[in-house]
């Protein structure tokens, strides 16, 4: 199944879904300030953030139509904005061979889906030929180390770990000079949870973060924030402080296969500008999607994808 | 924890107190802001737009009644409904039942199950001294059962032994076999993380629940989560019927409006907050509280303002110019009480100022709560005129008819005359211009009146730092509460600053000990 479809039948089953307060909204040509109104509510109810969804709401009520208009014309002009405020974040994560291994360091507030994605990334790194080991990074939560052992275990996967309680960075480091001696291609290092107001536990991720850069100067190659996708307006904050101390490159959003909108994305797309590598959206392994501009825009809106123009116009412009 | 929502309403307010009166406009204008900072903090729309709603309607009323300032009846109001949003007191777990009792935790994958089930198990042994078994019902998530297990032993509580083989309702009931073959008191039911459009997985945890039957289904959230909140809480709801809420990750600094979301949809208390990874990081919700820290009125500004509109003026300078010329007698000192009461009696002052939680229960337990203030008010007035202003008048006979008179005990009425000279004592310092040692003295009262020495005079401003005890301080003294002062002692928000308290009646002299616990 399709990232896409999961998301929409998330979107379907929870009870306030966009696509439903949208219905109705867009009958006129002009859109009335009520309908604004209703529509700003809409992107605010799927964690858009009141300041972003009025922007957008504003960018909508400037649009023009030749000749008449009605629902579908508005509902797809919402769609192509969001597609394109979210089109310049598309970029799947691929590992180059110019490193060996490719260092991906996963970071992130508690229970935000860490541990399961590293499970997810060491599969499909598997699928694309690649070698690949994990590091258990977390030695703080209760289990934690045996979690990742778990995923070890699915995905056939070697696993570093140490003892609990111990030095995370000394294990990051240890699990680079290993990852090298064996000639892996991808080292995929878990960190404990952390929120970002707990100055100590963010040093520590400083510090973790520097020896991997002691061992290798360009690494970590992908320094990526895991952020749960029911999060709300604090996901900015989060971004801002992981971003200081472990110079993010990219995130992963997970459990979109529920009932939240992730509208957050958006809000973050416009603050930091840091690419969506992938989307969690289930439990199992393979549950791991690249993240699509296209898609997304449609699933919230509530229109098929294929009623969108493809990406490649955008990826023209940048070039 | 919510500062940040703090912060927003603050601006708020800030622009409102500017003006000199508020119109239907202004109230208006206000709410959108205010609405504006609950969706920034995370309030779902449905709710924030209930909230603003109901708060309109009295906001518009209550902007015509005399003598109080219009921006602080709108703090009051949403002050108000933000209180009665968060509910009641909430009700204490179910757990002194025909054991065992059974907790079962249910929620979203990630929100903090496992660490709370630790959690409440040690503070179940702890506090409450009961036998508890932990048992994971989690048979998605790798090592979720090790991780409850490593914590349960942490705790020192009974686990479940683990079995590779059974279903979660299969467990579940393992579990209640063995709570009552080995006669545990508390079960607690650690369930998988489930997403509430998860039919299948909704239909285990109904499945696990009538077989069951808990004395508490507890819904753990994250306090981090956005809008989709309300969804999330009435799928639950819908779904098993929660019994009380309890909020994780409140250390962070999400504004947290997650939390009067699902309040309001499942209709059930907050019981708990989680405050960090460590097992004994859970407190107990205390919705006044958290009221006041999201008005950020929670420390001072509202106390001072709210004592501002309460007192009239000339009754403060009246008092001022007694207490200049060292007269203070029993009629000052009710006048003192019933000022007091005005402001919220002892637990709204106290409930504002943050961090005072824990030191409320101390008060409590000396028997310092607002039914002494009434009690103490009901003495004074069964005391006659003369006696009021002679208190030297006051012998055994007449005190015991006090004692009859107000339904008290001679020891009640002692100890009011016994306030009251202390009070008195202090006042005459004070006119004397004994300058900051009086006042000192008077600021002191509270630590050591026998509330348990909690340092409440710590803190304090030294000498230096005292304003002139002029006619006009003393005025803003007599109110009880020194505006000027205020602004800079309690400025930092914190229990050392409380100028004032001492001079408080009721709280002064009060000889906590007799009463205090064993
Ligand atoms: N439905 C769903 N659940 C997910 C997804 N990703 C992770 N989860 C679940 O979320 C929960 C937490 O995931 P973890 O991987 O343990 O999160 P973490 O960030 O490593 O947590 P800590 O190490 O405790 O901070 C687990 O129950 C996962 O199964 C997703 O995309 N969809
Ligand atoms: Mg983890």
């Amino acid at each position: 199944m399709s990232w896409f479809r999961k998301l929409t039948d998330g979107l379907k089953k929870s009870s306030s879904k966009m696509t439903e307060s949208l219905s109705g909204l867009f009958t006129s040509k002009k859109i009335d300030a009520d309908s604004l109104e209703d529509l700003e509510e809409a992107l605010i109810a799927s964690d858009m953030g009141p300041h972003v969804a009025a922007a957008i709401a504003r960018e909508l009520a400037a649009v023009k139509f030749d000749g008449e208009a009605d629902a579908d014309k508005w509902r797809l002009a919402l769609a192509e904005i969001l597609q394109q405020k979210l089109t310049p974040l598309e970029k799947p994560l691929t590992v180059s061979s110019d490193h060996r291994p490719h260092v991906i360091l996963l970071v992130g507030v508690n229970g935000s889906g860490k541990t399961t994605t590293c499970g997810k990334l060491a599969r499909k790194f598997q699928d694309e030929g690649k070698s690949v080991m994990l590091a258990a990074g977390d030695t703080f939560r209760a289990a934690a180390s045996e979690q990742l052992q778990g995923w070890g275990l699915r995905t056939d996967t070697p696993v570093i770990s140490g003892e609990a309680g111990g030095d995370a960075a000394a294990l990051a480091y240890r699990a680079m000079q290993q990852a090298h001696e064996a000639g892996t291609d991808v080292l995929i290092i878990d960190t404990a949870g952390r929120l970002q107001n707990r100055t100590e536990l963010m040093e520590e991720l400083a510090k973790i973060h520097r020896v991997i850069g002691k061992f290798d100067d360009s690494a970590p190659h992908d320094s990526i924030i895991v952020l749960d996708g029911t999060v709300g307006q604090n996901a900015i904050a989060q971004t801002k402080a992981f971003a200081e101390v472990a110079s993010l490159t990219g995130m992963i959003i997970t459990k979109l296969d529920g009932s939240a909108k992730g509208g957050i994305i958006v809000a973050l797309g416009d603050d930091f500008g840091l690419p969506v590598h992938m989307v969690g959206v289930g439990e199992g392994v393979d549950d791991l999607e690249s993240f699509g501009a296209r898609d997304y825009a449609a699933a919230l809106v509530g229109i098929e994808a294929d009623d969108l123009p493809q990406n490649t116009d955008a990826e023209d412009k940048e070039a | 924890m919510f500062d940040q929502l703090k912060d927003k309403f603050q601006s708020v307010f800030d622009g409102l107190s500017k003006k000199g009166s508020l119109s239907e406009a202004d109230v208006e204008s206000a709410l959108r802001e205010v609405r504006l900072a609950l969706l920034e903090a995370d309030v779902s729309l449905p709710v924030a737009k209930h909230f603003i709603a109901s708060i309109k309607e009295k906001a518009i009323g209550a902007a015509s009644i005399k003598s109080v300032r219009p921006d602080q009846q709108v703090i009051k109001i949403v002050h108000d409904g933000l209180v009665e949003m968060l509910g009641g007191d909430a009700a204490p777990l179910a757990v002194d039942v025909a054991p065992p009792a059974v907790i079962l935790m249910a929620g979203l994958q990630g929100s903090g199950k496992t660490t709370t089930a630790g959690k409440l198990a040690l503070r179940l042994k702890d506090r409450h001294k009961k036998k508890v078994m932990v048992a994971s019902l989690d048979m998605t998530r790798p090592a979720a059962r090790e991780q409850l297990r490593l914590l349960g032993e942490q705790a020192d509580v009974g686990v479940l032994p683990e079995s590779d083989t059974e279903t979660p309702l299969q467990l579940a009931n393992r579990a209640l076999q063995m709570a009552k073959l080995k006669a545990y008191d508390v079960v607690i039911l650690d369930t998988a993380g489930r997403l509430s459009v998860d039919e299948a997985l909704m239909d285990e945890l109904r499945a696990i629940k009538q077989a069951t039957n808990p004395h508490e289904v507890l819904l753990v959230a994250d306090a981090l989560t956005g809008q989709d909140a309300v969804n999330t809480a009435q799928a639950f709801h819908d779904a098993v019927g929660v019994s009380g809420i309890v909020l994780t990750r409140m250390d962070g600094d999400s504004r947290g409006g997650a939390a009067l979301s699902m309040r309001h949809v499942t209709g059930m208390p907050i019981k708990f907050v989680g405050m960090g990874e460590k097992q004994d990081a859970l407190e107990e919700f205390v919705p006044d509280r958290l009221a006041g820290r999201i008005l950020d009125m929670g420390d001072v500004v509202a106390l001072v303002e709210k004592a501002a509109a309460a007192i009239e003026e000339e009754e403060a300078m009246r008092m001022a110019k007694r207490m200049a010329s060292g007269k203070f007698d029993m009629n000052d000192f009710l006048n003192q009480l019933r000022q007091l009461q005005k402001m919220g009696g002892l637990s709204g002052i106290l409930g504002m100022l943050p961090g005072i939680g824990k030191m409320q229960k101390q008060l409590n337990a000396a028997g310092m709560d607002d039914s002494m203030l009434k009690r103490q008010e009901a003495i004074i007035l069964s005391m006659t005129k003369k006696e009021r202003v002679s208190v030297g008048l006051l012998n055994a006979s007449r005190r015991k008819r006090i004692a009859a008179g107000s339904g008290t005990s001679v020891q009640d009425v002692n100890r009011v005359v016994k306030q009251y000279q202390e009070m008195a004592k202090m006042m005459k310092r004070m006119g004397s211009k004994a300058g900051a040692a009086g006042l000192k003295a008077m600021m002191g009262g509270l630590g050591g009146g026998g509330a348990g020495g909690a340092g409440l005079g710590g803190g304090m401003p030294s000498a230096g730092q005292m304003p002139e005890m002029d006619a006009e301080a003393m005025k803003k003294l007599s109110s009880g509460l020194p505006a000027s002062m205020g602004g800079q002692m309690f400025g930092k928000g914190g229990l050392g600053g409380m100028p004032g308290l001492g001079g408080l009646p009721g709280l002064g002299g009060h000889g906590g000990k007799s009463k205090r616990k064993k």
